[in-house]
């Protein structure tokens, strides 16, 4: 995957991207989803991932994640990576703390360590009464959180989440944009957060990159120095997203895509 | 980077309950009537077709005998000493060459199912062999393994394997693909992802594959207690091909009851496994 040394050692929770390409497909049906892609996030911050349909956010985040490597250029992650979906992907057959201990299983943790691992880690993520109850029987936010903590049991350095709360009401949306900024808060995990919402991404993040396709590249950069904890539908918050979806409009509209919304 | 204003803990002390609480499901007491009172009412509407066409004088007595004379046969059959040795002796068979077949289409599933290759090469033979009549098996076992209990398993086997090795196959394939992007996230490669997500996700097609399997080892199994009688050694189809000889009608009809039953309750045990996993994973529907 890496073509050259890095100069420099990469900091722990730090990932670095270098001049990426990714293509799908061989010859003739070749699709360039990435190109000349260039991404500093450094250990602990919280980046948000912006950008329309198909402009190669999701496939950033499977780079990142190492579910799929770059065609050519150079990707760098300091330490372990952690994935979590739009859906919650849990195992039907198992119970929620049966979920989160299967993380920690396939670490080698021990039968009765992970146990009271994972009661912890439902805890945090106020899951704790519900922790024999299968995933049918939780609400689309409970199972969210359960895969939250099911992240956390992979004690990772570099968490990504594609569009985790996108399938979610705006009530529980707000509930969860509480639970990932507090749990982000303590355990100060570096985050990659996929998102069409830019609300959701002002709400949220350190930093916004804005993605434009095709191919996808970082079109634009937006540091977000405002103080936490932000509420979504402050004025102060209307205002950032606001001046964010014009760059974000501007970029579609340059390249003709139709299909995405903002919020 | 920002400070917060608020403190973590602060914020997590005043989070409130969540308010997505889906509602709580209670038991079904009428689950259970449901599961065994089916099988009552069949049983009803076939003996009153039965009782109708008895005397409806289609075919006089001592060749169609109503339900009355057969249930009271029945009860004669089941004090028979020979008849418990010959039902043993035939589940015994079943059981053997249903455990066999599962091992072997078990394994056979599961190696399809992990190779390309294997798949593409086997899969359709599989389904092949599963349309193909068991029956049509016996005259080559016999010529093989001779007229004996080896012939009837291996017929047995050979009817059932297709369908358990099918059903592994359409388990795994039914499988979401997020589950294998989910085994890469969480590090789980070949056994461990076979072991903690790929066997239990397939589980229920499995099942489905196990009853079917169970269904055609015990056709094979009766077909060749008809073709097959072993001296001393005679099951529930050999006393089946007896009564037809000696024109016994009444004891006929009474083992066909018998081998029903046997049937029927095997298909409750299955089905009800089957609707217990699939409860068990929100995919039973409430009705």
């Amino acid at each position: 995957m890496t073509t050259t040394q890095p100069v420099v050692p990469l900091a722990h929770g730090a990932v670095r991207l270098r001049g990426v390409r990714k293509v799908f497909g061989g010859r003739s049906a070749a699709v360039t989803v990435l190109q000349d892609l260039d991404l500093d996030v450094a250990p602990g911050e919280f980046l948000a991932v912006v950008g329309g349909s198909g402009c190669g956010k999701s496939t950033l985040l499977s780079l990142v994640a190492g579910l799929t490597d770059p065609t050519s250029g150079t990707l760098e992650v300091g330490g372990k990576v952690a994935l979590m979906f739009q859906e919650a992907t849990l195992l039907p057959w198992l119970t929620a703390a049966r979920n989160v201990e299967l993380a920690l299983e396939l670490q080698g943790v021990g039968r009765s360590e992970r146990r009271d691992r994972a009661r912890h880690l439902l805890g945090r993520v106020r899951l704790g009464r519900y922790a024999e109850k299968r995933p049918h029987e939780l609400s689309g936010g409970m199972r969210q959180r359960v895969a939250l903590a099911r992240v956390l049991a992979q004690d990772a350095a570099v968490v990504c989440m594609d569009e985790p709360l996108g399938a979610l009401d705006a009530l529980t949306r707000d509930q969860m944009h509480d639970l990932v900024e507090d749990i982000w808060l303590e355990s100060r995990f570096t985050v990659l957060f996929v998102t069409h919402n830019v609300r959701e991404a002002v709400r949220l993040a350190d930093r916004a990159i804005l993605m434009g396709g095709r191919p996808g590249r970082v079109v634009d950069d937006h540091p977000n120095p405002m103080p936490r904890p932000r509420v979504m539908d402050s004025p102060a918050v209307a205002t950032r997203a606001g001046t964010l979806t014009q760059s974000l409009k501007e970029e579609v509209a340059s390249h003709d895509q139709s299909d995405y919304f903002v919020i | 980077m920002t400070s917060p204003t608020t403190s973590s803990s602060e914020r997590l002390s005043r989070s409130r309950e969540p308010l997505d609480v889906p509602e709580p499901r209670g038991k079904r007491p009428l689950d259970a009537l449901r599961t065994f009172g089916a099988p009552v009412v069949a049983v009803a509407i076939f003996v009153t077709a039965w009782q109708l066409l008895v005397v409806s004088g289609w075919r006089p007595d001592y060749l169609l005998p109503g339900p009355a004379d057969v249930s009271e046969r029945l009860g004669t059959i089941l004090v028979d000493p020979e008849f418990w040795p010959a039902l043993a002796r035939t589940l015994s068979r079943a059981v053997v060459g249903f455990s066999v077949a599962v091992l072997i289409g078990t394994a056979i599933g599961l190696a399809a199912a992990g190779s390309r290759l294997l798949r593409a090469s086997i899969g359709s033979l599989i389904t092949g062999l599963q349309t193909m009549p068991s029956v049509v098996w016996f005259p080559l076992a016999i010529l093989l393994l001779g007229l004996g209990e080896q012939a009837i398993t291996m017929v047995v086997v050979l009817g059932a394997a297709p369908s358990i090795a099918n059903g592994v196959l359409s388990g795994v394939d039914q499988l979401p693909p997020a589950y294998f992007r989910l085994g890469r996230v969480l590090g789980a490669r070949r056994a461990r992802l076979y072991r903690h997500i790929v066997i239990p996700g397939a589980l229920p097609a499995y099942v489905a594959g196990l009853n079917q399997g169970w269904a055609f080892a015990w056709r094979s199994l009766m077909a060749g207690e008809l073709l097959v009688l072993i001296p001393g050694a005679s099951g529930l189809g050999n006393r089946l091909a007896f009564s037809q000889e000696f024109g016994d009608a009444t004891g006929l009809l009474a083992h066909m009851i018998v081998i029903l039953v046997i049937g029927m309750i095997a298909d409750r045990l299955f089905s009800a496994w089957s609707l217990h996993l699939r409860r068990g994973r929100g995919l039973a529907a409430d009705r």
